[in-house]
């Protein structure tokens, strides 16, 4: 059972590198944005695998709640920004 | 830990595997926002239900259901915002060239 935990634990550090990359050479500033809330999302859940790795779910939910607020309504903000100023 | 939680949560890494891949591959930013959007939404609600089930009637379950349905209700959003951006930027489509 902590195997398995283990394995899907490393599994979405390689995931997050994925998107990391498309960060880092993505064409567009929209492919970046695009990027971030894919590593916010997968962080998001990264954490609450992380809290049944080590029994101690009910504080890294908590964690991974202001997280999922934090960083998903920032990247909403940024395209709700990015789309009223329309960048060439 | 049921065997059912174990099914979902594969499943669900099966699904943000193949959006992942999807964010690599594809050729421009309109492709990679199904990637990014629609296999994503699913993989994460997989693998939380997955966690839920395991978790077990609580408190813990009540707010990882909180969290998925925050990914749920602000993950669309964001694609949705990000894309009529790139559009109203004047990015064109990606098409196959014909030679």
């Amino acid at each position: 059972m902590k195997t398995f935990l283990f394995c899907v634990l490393v599994l979405l550090a390689i995931l997050i590198a994925a998107y990391l990359y498309r960060v880092l050479r993505g064409p567009t500033i929209f492919d970046r944005v695009l990027g971030l809330n894919g590593i916010s999302t997968k962080a998001i859940i990264l954490l609450i695998v992380i809290g049944i790795y080590y029994e101690r779910v009910d504080m890294f939910i908590d964690i991974s709640t202001g997280y999922a607020l934090l960083n998903l309504v920032g990247a909403l903000a940024v395209a709700k920004y990015l789309e009223e100023k329309g960048i060439k | 830990m049921g065997i059912l939680s174990i099914i979902f949560i594969v499943a669900g890494l099966f699904f943000l595997i193949v959006g992942a891949i999807g964010v690599i591959r594809l050729p421009d930013v309109f492709s990679r926002s199904h990637a990014v959007s629609l296999t994503d939404s699913l993989g994460a609600f997989l693998m939380l239900v997955g966690i839920a089930l395991h978790e077990g009637l609580g408190i813990n379950m009540l707010k990882i259901l909180v969290v998925l349905a925050l990914l749920y209700i602000l993950n669309p959003a964001i694609t949705h915002a990000t894309v009529r951006a790139a559009l109203r930027s004047g990015l064109k489509p990606w098409k196959k060239e014909t030679s």
